[in-house]
């Protein structure tokens, strides 16, 4: 059956008639390509992530390699914990928390950081696509009878974004002070662990994946229709521009490093690793 | 030569089915060949629309496989010997014949888009622009208009209903072109946001994927319009600051 909508336009050359018949078979897809791989990929991986982060975060252990905890000279503050800000941390960044907090440091800092990732416009595309199949691929038929995208509660948190990416503008900037005292070693000496390394490509993957964000860029200029009065705004806009077409890549490089760069402060701090030194 | 097995969508409003033919392959064709060549000689009664078979048109959109794609731009050389071409009309547009579809939603959505409204000249009676205020636009205007991203948009694909309350890609990057132009003055966030469907797009990108002049709808017209949009509904900072700073509203508000 046809009907005609006309959406409170009163204009009926506008109006859309709906339901006419359409062409083709019937079918889910006619794709012939692995077109499941993608998203079957993308649920392996970030389950395997939110598996890790759970254990990461619950551990309440081992997420500091340093001058306090005697098992090695070094100064390696995961960044699940970091910053840390309870009193009960193996290393307190800033003691805001009190000794009445004495479950786990991490559950009180990663709810910005997931929220920032659970909000970016990647990872909307890929938990869209992988685990809500909406649509599950391109020109594949989701199995939802209704649709109203993201103009609804809960959805609709996502415009909320912006305010995460300032939240994770602090955390890069945490995560680059971590890297920088993981040059620091006993008596005031400055070295270099194979965990220096691993902490600098840290801070900068997250740097690459918050200034690629797509709320960056529009921070920078998306809002300027004349660059041609805003030149410093522009050169901003420009240079993120240049590195958001790869944001799907840094989601995926700082999520994956990040999970290794706990798992190797947790390896040092409990003795499993020795962690090499460079100088 | 080996021959080709092609599948063909023949039928109509009231009905259709695949039908098979076998024709013998030539180098160098692209799937629009193949199909005239099946007009020609097999099917003289077959519905295709094309024009330029240069893929600058945007007329001979089809579903080749399953994928929504210009049967001039594909060649028949990227498919494995023996393997069966299926070429069906596109599947989110009322079928009229074959291959042809209505695709008279865009142009009617089209319509509904509040056109450019210039501000006024300046004192020597001219508009002055500068690249760099007009260069995002460019990119839109590449657009063939072949309907590949409205078809594979889920929103409408898979919720015919929805078509009454959403503009699609093809005309996001439309209103993000006007919205970005230098010199508008309308304000359409609101139109979109309410009426348009702005927020129904939740940006998996299907649409980018399938551009034949891969203009990226997603994350140069899409997204910095949600993120306009963002800036005039959900946040506080944006809503204070114009109250502080008294910036006053340099656009028109359209809402229909």
């Amino acid at each position: 059956m046809t009907t005609t909508n006309t959406n409170s336009d009163n204009n009926s050359i506008t109006a859309v008639e709906i339901g006419k018949p359409r062409g083709g078979p019937k079918v889910r897809t006619l794709r012939k390509d692995k077109w499941w791989i993608q998203p079957l990929l993308t649920t392996i991986g970030l389950s395997l992530f939110v598996l890790y982060g759970i254990w990461a975060a619950l551990r309440n252990g081992d997420y500091f390699a340093g001058l306090l905890s005697g098992t090695s000279a070094r100064n390696y503050l995961s960044p699940f914990y970091s910053p840390c800000v309870t009193h009960g941390c193996q290393y307190t960044t800033v003691p805001i928390i009190g000794t009445w907090y004495n479950i786990s440091p991490a559950i009180v800092i990663l709810i910005f950081p997931m929220g920032f990732r659970m909000s970016c416009y990647y990872y909307r595309k890929a938990y869209y696509r992988s685990f809500w199949f909406s649509p599950p691929a391109c020109a594949v038929t989701e199995p939802h009878k209704k649709y109203s995208g993201e103009r609804k509660f809960p959805l609709i948190i996502n415009n909320i974004h912006r305010y995460f990416w300032y939240a994770a503008v602090v955390f890069a900037a945490i995560l680059t002070i971590d890297a920088v005292n993981a040059f620091r070693f006993p008596n005031g000496q400055i070295g270099m662990g194979l965990g220096t390394l691993v902490f600098i490509i840290n801070a900068v993957l997250i740097w690459l994946y918050t200034l690629s964000c797509h709320s960056c860029r529009h921070l920078t200029g998306g809002r300027v229709n004349l660059f041609s009065k805003a030149p410093i705004r522009l050169w901003f806009w420009k240079k993120v521009s240049v590195i958001n077409p790869h944001h799907q890549l840094y989601a995926w490089l700082s999520l994956i490093w990040i999970a290794f760069t706990d798992f190797y402060v947790y390896m040092v701090s409990s003795g499993m690793i020795h962690d090499p030194r460079f100088f | 030569m080996a021959d080709l097995n092609v599948k063909l969508w023949r039928g109509d409003e009231n009905g259709g089915e695949l039908v098979d033919y076998n024709i013998e392959a030539q180098d160098g064709e692209v799937v629009l060949d193949v199909v005239h060549r099946i007009q020609a000689t097999q099917a003289p009664d077959l519905a295709v629309r094309w024009n330029c078979k240069a893929g600058k048109c945007g007329s001979c959109s089809a579903e080749i496989n399953g994928k929504p794609s210009l049967m001039c731009m594909t060649r028949t050389s990227v498919f494995e010997p023996g393997e069966t071409i299926t070429i069906t009309p596109m599947k989110t547009f009322p079928i009229i014949r074959d291959l042809v579809t209505d695709v008279s939603f865009n142009f009617k959505m089209l319509k509904r888009v509040p056109a450019l409204k210039p501000k006024p000249r300046e004192a020597d009676g001219t508009y002055r622009m500068y690249q760099e205020d007009i260069e995002r636009g460019q990119e839109f205007r590449k657009c063939i208009e072949c309907f590949l991203c409205q078809n594979v948009c889920h929103v409408i694909r898979d919720h015919e209903e929805n078509k009454t309350n959403y503009a699609g890609p093809r005309l996001f990057i439309r209103y993000a072109d006007l919205e970005m132009h230098p010199l508008d003055t309308n304000d359409r966030l609101s139109l979109l946001q309410d009426k348009m469907g702005l927020g129904m797009c939740n940006i998996t990108k299907c649409c980018t994927e399938v551009c034949p002049e891969h203009i990226h709808i997603t994350d140069n017209a899409i997204i910095p319009l949600k993120e306009r949009v963002v800036g005039d509904r959900y946040d506080p900072l944006v809503w204070l600051g114009k109250k502080i700073f008294r910036k006053s509203k340099a656009k028109t508000t359209v809402t229909e």
